[in-house]
């Protein structure tokens, strides 16, 4: 069913009788062309664009549990691409360009919110950093713009200009950035991916590799085998589990990342906030909460949920920022598994055994580059090649020395 | 989470801060093979669900590196001892 005014007002009028389901929750068959592993964004976006763009569409996604359950349920929902490295910017720009046509793309609301997102920054020497980082988003075609205290003041007047240790003296925004509802982003996916004949199969739980020779050829799964052309394996923080099954180490430790969001307020915060001197970012959703989060725990964790002292440093952050929600009461705290590549910059390519594809190494920032991941997984699934976009992003860069160090942190938590 | 620290007794893990895998061990550099070595020792890691051998440093406490058993899926620690084994020069 296509969604649209008519569709709605028809509905309204029958009793809101008539919708059918989003998507067929299938039952797994004997074979596909190409398996995914992992009903995420990442994975169903891969599965949209390998049967939209390449026309593969014998293809199943294979989740464990139920889709979007896993961290594209559990992040902060920003989208942006304010990034410095030339490995990464072209790639997250696609990415924002599929943002910015996403809805339409899919029929779907997404609710994507281009609200800006302001990174403030402290001292003079964050603020040279800040405008190179500017100055790189611009020779890539990416909007950006330096903005000075007054100019921030003018945005946001309610920020805590005159913090002793850390003032604000300006930030860099990009306009273009802001949020989209991360349920509807897998959903819209799923549906997208299902209407052109893509399984999504649910419950599924990957237990192994089926194999000829050196070769991958299909997956064991708690519901039976299932062979396949390709595997392709989109698992963020359980990358690692998922690899050791096929006989790979990665370059990878899985970390847990908690966020926040508070009780309801009145729209406040109409944009999305990063804190320059500390770790802390904060928007505000729909709803009213304010959703906001802050580092890694700092220690190899599959919990999905994390400890007091990250509770309190975020909150420290969000203190020193905007000292108006002191007295704001949480409304809920996760933890998500988050995949920390040893650079922090993820990887998308073939692995070093036959018919095995991984997407992987997201860090923090997997939520944004959803439609990119998706449109240049796909594209090395059909075509052999990576995209042109992510072709930085090789799963041997650590070794040949070609890593992409954004930040220069990865997975150690003291450099953090 | 707590950290039993075999000087201090039960402490709170804020105290301590953590290197990470405590099962790898630095690779002979004048070894044939030290380039590969090196990139194993350097970059991958089993990364395992469940128990996990890891590096902990009591800074706040008696500042002595700590060898911690802990389960990545609960966060429940069996095990500290000391990194150094008793007898070995400092």
């Amino acid at each position: 069913m296509r969604y649209s005014f008519l569709s709605i007002l028809a509905n309204g009028l029958s009793g809101q009788k008539g919708w059918t389901p989003t998507w067929r929750d299938a039952a797994p068959k004997p074979g596909y062309d190409v398996i995914i592993v992992g009903g995420g964004g990442h994975g169903l976006a891969t599965a949209y664009y390998l049967a939209k763009v390449h026309g593969i569409r014998n293809v199943a996604v294979i989740e464990k549990s139920v889709i979007g359950s896993g961290n594209a349920g559990r992040n902060t929902t920003i989208i942006r691409s304010n990034y410095l490295l030339p490995g990464n910017e072209p790639f997250y720009e696609w990415s924002m360009k599929l943002w910015e046509g996403l809805e339409q793309e899919l029929n779907y609301n997404a609710m994507v919110s281009q609200r800006g997102i302001l990174n403030l920054f402290h001292s003079d020497a964050q603020r040279d950093a800040y405008a190179r980082r500017g100055n790189a988003m611009r020779l890539a075609g990416v909007d950006s713009k330096l903005m000075d205290k007054a100019g921030v003041r003018a945005m946001y007047p309610f920020l805590n200009f005159d913090n002793a240790r850390f003032p604000i003296q300006g930030g860099l925004l990009q306009a273009r950035a802001g949020t989209a509802r991360h349920d509807a982003v897998v959903w819209g996916y799923a549906r997208g991916a299902d209407r052109l004949g893509v399984d999504i199969v649910q419950n599924c739980e990957v237990t192994g590799f089926l194999r000829e020779g050196d070769a991958i050829v299909g997956v064991e799964t708690s519901r039976g085998d299932i062979r396949a052309g390709k595997v392709a394996v989109a698992v963020a923080g359980s990358s690692s589990r998922v690899a050791a099954m096929a006989g790979l180490r990665l370059p990878m430790e899985s970390h847990v990342l908690q966020a926040f969001v508070s009780e309801g307020l009145k729209p406040m915060v109409d944009g999305v906030i990063t804190f320059g001197a500390g770790h802390f970012y904060i928007s505000q959703s729909d709803k009213g909460g304010l959703v906001f989060g802050g580092d890694i725990d700092g220690y190899n964790s599959y919990a999905q949920r994390g400890n007091l002292p990250v509770i309190e440093d975020v909150c420290e952050g969000g203190m020193a920022l905007m000292p108006r929600i002191g007295r704001l009461r949480l409304l809920r705290h996760w933890g998500g598994i988050m995949d920390m590549s040893m650079d922090g910059s993820p990887i998308i390519d073939r692995t070093p055994v036959p018919g095995l594809y991984l997407n992987a190494g997201w860090c923090y920032g997997g939520f944004k580059a959803t439609p990119a991941s998706g449109w240049c997984f796909a594209h090395l699934l059909a075509t052999g090649a990576p995209h042109d976009t992510a072709g930085a992003f090789r799963l041997d860069r650590f070794r040949t020395g070609h890593l992409i160090d954004e930040k220069g942190v990865g997975a150690q938590p003291n450099l953090h | 989470m707590r950290i039993p620290c075999p000087y201090c007794g039960e402490r709170d893990a804020h105290e301590f801060s953590y290197l990470g895998d405590a099962t790898l061990t630095r690779p002979d550099p004048a070894a044939a093979d030290a380039e590969q070595a090196f990139h194993d020792y350097v970059y991958l890691r089993d990364n395992p669900a469940g128990a996990h051998e890891e590096w902990w440093y009591h800074a706040n406490g008696c500042r002595q590196w700590l060898r911690v058993t802990r389960d990545t899926r609960t966060h429940a620690i069996s095990g500290a001892a000391p990194a150094r084994k008793s007898g070995e020069p400092a």
